[in-house]
């Protein structure tokens, strides 16, 4: 893996993090903003990278995972939280930790007229669902609200999602 | 071809056959899917803490078997779904054949019917083929069941060679069991994590 990769600095810091809370199944998919933080859950020999047709199918691993005392995440562009919903049933409803990591499209500097209605969707459809939301808007923002996430998820039985503005990951080029 | 031609017709009783698929249920750790999939395995497993079983979320029942399969990789996984179910996170068998989990069986109780809300047509009966599909998918170790007699080679393949196991069984449009299950999700897992963190 080479150093030149856009987000190679931030994302080595979030996995690090992660892997180090125990977090063993990164379920994702492919999205600019996770490429990097998936390669390295794929080399790494205590994480695995699962990739998923649809997003929802990561909810559900992450929870089977729970039932035998594991812990996943779900790596997601905004887009995708669209597909969540029903399953996210399982955050609120099953007491399922859920844990979600969410690259943002349709918001700052966004240019694709496509990704506007779930960018904006993204926080009210996590709310009405009962996950907690930590957002990313400066570098400086990205350890405390991993460790918040990860603090919420992995000792305070909520279900949670850390939210990486475009503000912070840098707007698409059209 | 039609490929509703290639579909065996239904002689299965659903009552019966998780009894003789899984003859030592405690041995696996089960996922079900909603309906009537959970009211046979309840029934098969005494409403036991190696089965959580699902009321809601279509679809969920294969990929949470993959969080299971993968997470506890020593462990027979089953996942008993439905067609309907099925169809709804069909994608998930990808994702399974991509994963390759080498101890989880699928089985799906194929009654070509939406039983839970009345019985409505489904798409298994006009043509749709889950075993095609699940071999598409990238799943190589396939089968389909029709017929009582087949049940003893069913239930062998759901642990032979390693890998995940994708069996169909066409089951006659009867109701499933009336086992009355927990159907509170949160105390469902507690249940199945303390017995499972115990055990150690």
């Amino acid at each position: 893996m080479t150093d030149d990769h856009p987000h190679a600095e931030w994302s080595g810091v979030m996995f690090a993090m992660l892997r180090d809370a125990g977090i063993k199944l990164f379920c994702y998919i492919p999205d600019a903003g996770n490429d990097r933080l998936v390669s390295l859950a794929e080399a790494d020999n205590e994480t695995r990278a699962v990739l998923l047709t649809s997003e929802e199918e990561g909810l559900a691993v992450c929870a089977g995972a729970d039932l035998v005392g594991e812990r996943g995440i779900l790596c997601m562009q905004s887009s995708g939280v669209g597909n969540c919903p029903n399953y996210l049933s399982l955050a609120g409803g099953g007491g399922f930790p859920l844990l979600m990591m969410i690259t943002m499209r349709g918001d700052y500097g966004e240019q694709n007229p496509w990704q506007y209605p779930m960018g904006k969707a993204v926080e009210p459809i996590l709310e009405a669902l009962d996950v907690l939301t930590f957002k990313v808007q400066h570098r400086d923002d990205l350890e405390k609200s991993t460790l918040a996430v990860l603090n919420a998820t992995s000792k305070g039985a909520q279900s949670g999602a850390i939210i990486l503005s475009q503000k912070f990951l840098g707007a698409k080029r059209f | 071809m039609n490929t509703l031609s290639l579909l065996p017709k239904a002689n299965l009783d659903r009552r019966q056959l998780l009894a003789q698929l899984f003859f030592n249920p405690a041995d696996w750790l089960f996922v079900s899917g909603l309906a009537g999939a959970s009211k046979d395995a309840a029934a098969l497993t005494d409403d036991g803490a190696n089965l959580f079983s699902m009321a809601g979320t279509m679809g969920a029942a294969v990929p949470m078997g993959l969080g299971l399969a993968l997470s506890a990789s020593a462990r027979n996984v089953a996942v008993i779904t439905g067609d309907g179910e099925m169809l709804m996170g069909i994608g998930a068998l990808a994702t399974v054949a991509s994963a390759r989990p080498n101890k989880l069986a699928m089985v799906c109780l194929d009654n070509a019917m939406h039983g839970e809300t009345g019985g409505q047509t489904g798409h298994t009966a006009r043509g749709t083929n889950l075993e095609l599909i699940a071999r598409g998918a990238g799943i190589d170790e396939t089968m389909t069941i029709s017929e009582p007699e087949q049940i003893a080679d069913a239930a062998k393949f759901l642990v032979q060679s390693p890998g995940p196991k994708f069996l169909v069984c066409r089951v006659m449009p009867t109701a499933p069991s009336t086992y009355k299950r927990n159907m509170n999700p949160l105390e469902c897992r507690m249940r199945f994590r303390q017995a499972f963190l115990s055990a150690g």
